[in-house]
């Protein structure tokens, strides 16, 4: 495997029955690229997400994902990504310091490196005053900000982030992507699905799936350019409307 | 007036979950709740449709008293909740008719009014409701809402993790409801949807911020807004936060949109610290504001 590419997708296809919701599917993704994984409710993200996470088997193809085959290695996988969805943050009835104690337990941390890493997430995220509250008790944006954190506990390679802002505020909204940026730059591998397609543009690249293929691959600019449209949500629609 | 909204408060222990929100929905509008999870959208959605008492104000809806005509509400109002609140073991169909028979009528009676949305789901009327996708649920209890013809309309973020192509169809057939003459209160986080509604509050933390036109709203944005952008976003947006001008910086879409804290001030300056600051391909343009550029500035 390459040592840049932190995934290596090659025609990878899972089938449900008669029902194909991963069609041969392509693709790579750099060492500390933003890729923006976007498709229709239905068009086959999450069942994709679900192979490269190594929860889910595929029917054929091949992927590696950090270095590690999703047909054999998916529990060196899962010890080697880091993973946040809308749906699940954190668990609501533990405190935030007991969130990161757990989920730090979860990636085989030890207690010091828990301990150390407590201290400084509470300081970078100026979590001082709440980090003995309940998580249940803390709005959206600030499980999602916390949630993000815990994902990136045991310095994964590669993280991969399902819708990880719906309905956050639109100022916290922009302090996660910061925070995206920031891991990015150091050379974190982020791997992202969105509706807002504001985000889209944040992305180094984006692909976009229709029924279970990609059907567009390429930097936002110049998936501009190619579906003649003045923004990713043009594109979006342009591909997306068939 | 369609729906009125005085004074209304409402806590649960020592969250202010809603503090003195007033506002007016005339008949016949788009009216948009536009704010983040969190702002109080559905308290105050519970509160009209009388399955919520407030602490403190009056509300009416079509002219009747949310706490002493809630049984004259119900039948003429539709809901859809936020979460999903069909019976997932019966079928599409029998959702249908079940919503149809508690409001004493029938699908056939009212079929023009959801026939648009209906035949979409129709090829899996047999289908249980549990089994559907997202965007079929959503159709589903929007029929399901719309079955006893309600004269308002109360949709709790109907489009929240819907993609950006069902969202454009769902809220154009939105625009075909308000048509015929439902009132339509709706809820949504997306700020780009809040330009499709006749008027909009924007609302955080219990809070209303804004009430007026998208236009109007957008209008009131006080400062220059400029369209930023160099081959390094992020290292751009690092070099903006530390200039000591800046008033705002906030990534959007392609640019950054960036506002300064002075109100006459040199762009060349700006762009010479960047040069300074080693970024290439600067260019810097006024820009309008949007939404969500107030919806920031207000909740600042």
């Amino acid at each position: 495997m390459d040592n840049l590419n932190v995934i290596e997708v090659e025609g990878l296809t899972k089938m449900f029955g008669d029902f194909t919701a991963v069609d041969t599917i392509t693709f790579k993704v750099k060492r500390g690229e933003i890729f923006g994984f976007l498709g229709a409710n239905g068009a086959g993200k999450t069942t994709a997400i679900k192979m490269l996470t190594g929860i889910s088997n595929p029917t054929s193809g091949k992927a590696k994902v950090a270095g590690f085959d999703v047909f054999n290695q998916a529990e060196d996988i899962k010890k080697n990504i880091g993973y946040m969805s809308q749906k699940f943050a954190l668990y609501d009835d533990l405190t935030v310091k007991e969130n990161i104690t757990f989920f730090g337990g979860i990636y085989g941390l030890s207690r010091a490196q828990i301990k150390e890493k407590t201290e400084e997430l509470i300081t970078e995220l100026d979590l001082q005053e709440i980090a003995n509250q309940l998580a249940s008790s803390l709005p959206l944006g600030w499980k999602q900000k916390i949630s993000f954190s815990v994902a990136l506990l045991h310095k994964p390679q590669i993280v991969f982030l399902d819708e990880p802002t719906g309905g956050v505020d639109p100022i916290t909204r922009r302090q996660f992507w910061e925070m995206i940026y920031k891991n990015a730059n150091n050379g974190t591998t982020i791997f992202v699905t969105t509706h807002y397609m504001d985000e889209a543009e944040y992305c180094d690249r984006v692909s976009i799936m229709v029924n279970g293929k990609i059907e567009a691959l390429d930097t936002p600019k110049r998936l501009k350019e190619q579906f003649e449209a003045n923004n990713m949500n043009d594109v979006f629609l342009k591909l997306a409307r068939e | 007036m369609s729906i009125t909204v005085k004074h209304i408060s409402k806590s649960y222990g020592d969250l202010n979950a809603l503090k003195d929100i007033s506002f007016d929905v005339k008949e016949g509008e788009l009216f948009g709740l536009i704010g983040p999870d969190g702002a109080g959208k559905t308290t105050l959605f519970r509160i009209l449709t009388t399955l919520l008492i407030a602490n403190k104000g009056i509300a009416t809806i079509a002219g009747l008293d949310v706490l002493t005509d809630y049984k004259s509400i119900r039948k003429g109002v539709g809901y859809m909740p936020g979460k999903f609140s069909l019976y997932q073991d019966l079928t599409v169909e029998e959702n249908l008719n079940f919503f149809a028979t508690i409001f004493g009528t029938t699908i056939s009676e009212n079929y023009d009014l959801i026939k648009e949305i209906y035949v979409q789901i129709e090829p899996f009327k047999t289908r249980r409701a549990g089994k559907l996708s997202g965007g079929m649920k959503q159709k589903l209890a929007l029929c399901c809402a719309l079955i006893h013809k309600p004269k308002v309309l109360f949709l709790d973020e109907p489009t929240t993790g819907v993609d950006p192509v069902s969202r454009k169809e769902f809220w154009e057939m939105l625009k075909r409801l308000q048509q015929k003459g439902i009132t339509i209160l709706v809820s949504t986080p997306y700020m780009d949807e809040a330009a499709l509604c006749d008027r909009i509050a924007l609302i955080q933390n219990g809070k209303i911020l804004e009430i007026n036109s998208p236009n109007e709203i957008v209008k009131k944005y006080p400062k220059t807004l400029y369209n930023l952008s160099a081959n390094n976003m992020y290292k751009l947006i690092e070099s903006l936060k530390s200039y000591k001008h800046q008033y705002s910086v906030y990534p959007f879409g392609e640019f950054v949109h960036y506002t300064d804290n002075r109100n006459n001030f040199n762009l060349e300056e700006l762009q010479f610290y960047l040069e300074a600051k080693e970024h290439t391909n600067i260019t810097i343009k006024i820009a309008q504001p949007t939404i969500e550029d107030v919806f920031m500035e207000l909740a600042k």
